[in-house]
């Protein structure tokens, strides 16, 4: 089961990647003093119309056909509704797709994050031709990282090599841990600084 | 603090470029983690994760990661395709860490195809 929102993350930038998106930005805002959570996740793929889009919500619909049920978008919104929260989609053809899913923080039934350095490698070793960007709110807290950043540093050497990805998910597991949950002190993480 | 930073990261980039000038970097086996819903609900994450911390560990530079989506055999999840050059796709289903880690040991850098974990020969159809 999905038991992780960093999961469902993963499902739905999966999305993104088979509608051909070449960006897609994953935003994480957690805040104690509103009890929220949201997940906006934006891409720049083929987008949907708007009959499309009115039946992405619904698990019997796929544009696949080697299975009949789509399941990815359901299960987010069944993951928002039964804690506190909802979800939301808005698509433009030829433009992208955004979707908004949102959560009460500490409702007792809202998943937990979960591995997102797992989430954020797999996404980028699936995936090296794309650009991600994931930013993480957290408190006042910022965490952002930004592969075109990483790109520009690492000059030839690929950005799925396995020192790289190591390096990516270490890199993003220490950020995390680092921005304390109701701390509210203004921490500013940047995944590339140039100070020593 | 934790920051990721751009030294270490230049500092990789240098290794990585030092050590492919030793041997060039042929890409000899493809592993192809199939990532649908079905996957992921059924543990695809964990399995590429363990895939890529023995690929580091064995440094075995010749074998690249990849992710597709799902074929369709959503019961038979999580799912991988193992393509070594020169031989017929392998694709394992039902996979876990240690499973992962078997085939990769025995298969991928020893040859021996895990037969009892075996779901087809052939490349999926995504």
């Amino acid at each position: 089961m999905m038991e992780e929102l960093s999961m469902h993350i993963l499902d739905i930038v999966e999305n993104s990647v088979r509608a051909g998106a070449t960006m897609v930005t994953i935003e994480i805002n957690e805040s104690t003093s509103e009890d929220r959570l949201t997940v906006i996740i934006e891409d720049n793929g083929s987008g949907m119309d708007e009959e499309t889009l009115r039946k992405a919500l619904d698990p019997f619909y796929t544009t696949k056909t080697v299975r009949k049920v789509g399941l990815g978008i359901p299960l987010l919104a069944q993951a928002a509704r039964a804690a506190g929260g909802d979800l939301a989609i808005t698509s433009e053809v030829g433009k992208g797709t955004r979707i908004y899913a949102d959560f009460q923080l500490s409702h007792i039934d809202r998943q937990p994050l979960g591995k997102m350095e797992d989430t954020i490698v797999s996404i980028i070793a699936g995936n090296p031709g794309m650009d991600f960007v994931y930013i993480h709110r957290r408190n006042g807290g910022t965490y952002q990282l930004d592969t075109r950043e990483l790109r520009e540093a690492l000059e030839d050497v690929p950005i799925n090599h396995g020192s790289v990805l190591s390096f990516i998910r270490d890199g993003v597991k220490e950020a995390l841990a680092a921005m304390k949950v109701g701390s509210g002190i203004d921490l500013e993480h940047r995944a590339i600084t140039d100070d020593p | 603090m934790a920051k990721l930073k751009i030294e270490d990261l230049k500092k990789i980039k240098e290794r990585v470029q030092s050590e492919n000038a030793l041997r060039d970097g042929d890409r000899r086996v493809r592993v192809t983690v199939h990532m649908g819903t079905c996957g992921i609900a059924a543990g695809a994450r964990e399995v590429l994760s363990t895939l890529m911390k023995e690929i580091e560990e064995s440094n075995a530079s010749d074998v690249v990661v990849t992710t597709s989506g799902c074929m369709g055999l959503c019961s038979r999840e999580p799912e991988i395709t193992v393509e070594i050059l020169g031989e017929e796709p392998i694709i394992y289903e039902n996979v876990d860490p240690n499973k992962m880690r078997q085939i990769f040991r025995r298969h991928i850098l020893q040859g021996e195809i895990q037969t009892p974990f075996v779901l087809a020969r052939g490349k999926e159809q995504v």
